[in-house]
């Protein structure tokens, strides 16, 4: 084993001041720094030159060439030429590969201070160039659609088809289970109320009206921005990360038609299938709950539903459910096509889109629910 | 160069599934050697160095690190071995989300023991050795691919491995960089004795900086030459091997 590095200096003579490295000069932690150096130039005026002494040093690696690196620095900074003794041909060598390339200056960056103002402004601005983009991507979605309408659109029948699957049979376990959840849970909460007054049969009306008119479609709208709308954005931002979406461009294809129409009308198609589909799978969620009950039978059950549960229920359910489909696509595709191109700028845009969507939905839900009972339906 | 035999690889077969990529493969990196594993494009030179960098498993054959068969360990210790090497990806394979200086430090705050201070000088000089000085604070989005690429080289030898894989590290750079990527790689195994390994097909470095190699056929299914690769451009027999190291020119007549 070589004894641990060391540094020391010699009496300056003649302007010049040297300085014996000797022993093992690996990198480790206790591998004396440069910055002593400076302490001495500290003491010391009108010196001209340093000179390291580096024949006793037994072995070396990174360790020694950030000790000379850093004395060099130090030494171009007061203005003094170095020497060396005895150092190792490779050391040499490596140094020179090292300083070869001169150090980018306008490179460096310092971490900017941001007043309150400042950020005030930068977030205003953001805001309403994100506005702006949000416009765009309304616009541009609308010309692939007449485009598609004029039967000039630029896609391949399959991609309708891929997405069709993920929107609906891939997606119906989960659909299934959620809202067979949720018509287990009105109908929990409903009866326990409705037991006070004797009236467990109504249930049916709470859990089927729900269902209908609003709750299937919120929570189909909900699985599917988390599941069909984040992966949306993640595919269409990791295609924007590889450049494919700037190979289409370049083709003549537009990226709007080819890959953001599909989805889109994919979606939109699907979602009040999904959401009649989980209408049921709520009352049968409230049947099973309302089945415990001693004087409710499975009939009365289901000639009640049929009885509360109107047309315009139904109506206004799947209305709700296009509009989410609508919401959830464009949210995914947008925050996808405007994702950065770096990994997590992918994540960002996956929260991002199922955030958006969500609140999408909920803002929508209070809007829609807002107009009919204005129009008293 | 020594002859301490630093990787040997042992009658190995790559295989995916069933098919068979390269088959029959014995040869033996020595330590301190420039090795590189060269054939034409699809051969599995790729393929070849997930199997030395613990990936992917080889479908039969051993490979050893200082005489210990990788292959055969344990996980454990087969991370212990791997972490004595740094690898270069194709591509870079930067950590996206970090800047150029916290991608190399992150290694070296893993597995060393090194204050802040000094690993920030540790990752001032790795980048300056590969040329880019200054880039500290930049993310690997906001430079270009060559220069992604050369950060990659400054993180694989980030805690002065023993070994170096580099999987294709001139492709992509302007000829100036790649020279001095050459030079890099010649000086580190000079002066440090690091085993450096290289997935090429760049004559121009190949001739330059290797000092032994492995020729893997496509069409033969296995290697068909081992050696300095100047001394196989002069004695080599083989018509597939006389066109890679030629250019695909024609080749001097067999005598």
């Amino acid at each position: 084993m070589a004894p641990p590095g060391e540094l020391s200096f010699e009496q300056p003579s003649g302007g010049t001041l040297t300085l014996r490295i000797t022993g093992s000069w690996k990198l480790h932690k206790d591998l004396p720094s440069a910055d002593s150096l400076r302490h001495q130039l500290d003491q010391y005026a009108d010196l001209q030159t340093i000179e390291i002494d580096a024949r006793k040093v037994d072995e070396w690696d990174s360790g020694l060439l950030i000790f000379l690196g850093r004395t060099l620095e130090i030494a171009a900074r007061h203005d003094l030429e170095l020497q060396t003794i005895g150092l190792p041909d490779g050391a040499t060598r490596l140094l020179q590969l090292a300083t070869a390339v001169p150090e980018e200056k306008g490179a460096e960056r310092e971490p900017e201070q941001k007043t309150f103002l400042i950020h005030l402004g930068d977030e205003t601005i953001s805001f309403f160039k994100g506005c702006g983009d949000l416009l765009e991507f309304v616009g541009d979605t609308v010309l692939a659609i007449t485009n598609l309408v004029r039967g000039k659109a630029q896609y391949r029948r399959s991609d309708f088809a891929l997405v069709f699957e993920s929107c609906s049979g891939e997606a119906l376990p989960i659909v299934t289970l959620i809202s067979f959840l949720v018509g287990i849970i009105l109908a929990f909460v409903g009866l326990m109320q409705l037991r006070f007054f004797g009236a467990q049969i109504f249930v049916a009306d709470l859990v089927g009206i729900a269902m209908f008119r609003v709750m299937a479609a919120i929570m189909t709208g909900i699985v599917m921005a988390g599941r069909t709308g984040g992966a949306f954005a993640a595919q269409l931002g990791t295609m924007q990360v590889n450049q494919e979406i700037d190979a289409l461009k370049t083709l003549g294809i537009s990226p709007m038609e080819f890959l953001v129409l599909p989805r889109m009308l994919g979606l939109t198609v699907m979602m009040p299938l999904l959401t009649l589909y989980a209408n049921v799978m709520g009352v049968i969620g409230g049947a099973v709950v309302a089945y415990s009950e001693p004087n409710i039978t499975l009939m009365e059950y289901y000639h009640r539903t049929v009885t509360a549960v109107s047309l315009w229920d139904l109506g206004i359910g799947l209305f709700s459910s296009v509009v989410f489909g609508v919401i959830v696509a464009f949210a995914g595709c947008m925050r996808g096509m405007q994702c950065g191109r770096s990994a997590s700028a992918v994540g960002d845009a996956t929260t991002a889109a199922v955030v958006t969507a969500i609140v999408g939905i909920i803002v929508s839900t209070a809007v829609i629910t807002v107009i009919t009972s204005i129009l008293g339906v | 160069m020594s002859e301490e035999p630093h990787i040997v690889v042992d009658n190995l077969t790559m295989a995916y599934g069933d098919f068979v990529l390269m088959r029959d493969l014995s040869y033996t990196i020595n330590r301190g050697d420039v090795f590189i594993i060269m054939g034409g494009s699809g051969c599995g030179k790729s393929t070849m160095m997930s199997v030395l960098i613990g990936l992917k498993a080889p479908a039969k054959g051993k490979v050893f690190f200082d005489g210990q068969d990788f292959w055969g360990a344990d996980a454990d210790t087969r991370d212990r071995i791997i972490r004595r090497a740094g690898v270069m990806y194709q591509s870079g394979a930067l950590w996206s989300s970090m800047t150029l200086a916290e991608n190399i430090a992150l290694p070296l705050e893993t597995y060393t023991d090194l204050s802040a201070r000094q690993i920030r000088d540790v990752v001032r000089y790795k980048l300056s050795l590969v040329g880019l000085a200054g880039f500290e604070k930049f993310y690997p989005s906001e430079i270009s691919g060559g220069m992604q690429k050369r950060a990659g080289i400054a993180r694989a030898m980030a805690t002065d491995p023993e070994i170096l894989f580099f999987d294709e590290p001139s492709a992509g750079l302007d000829p100036v960089s790649a020279r001095r990527l050459d030079d890099l790689i010649l000086e580190l195994s000079e002066s440090l004795q690091t085993t450096m390994v290289v997935v090429t097909h760049e004559l121009a470095s190949i001739f330059f900086i290797g000092n032994n190699s492995v020729f893997l056929d496509a069409s033969a299914r296995t290697m068909t030459a081992s050696g300095d690769p100047k001394k196989l451009l002069e004695e080599t027999r083989d018509r597939t091997l006389q066109l890679f190291l030629t250019r695909g020119e024609h080749p001097q007549e067999t005598k």
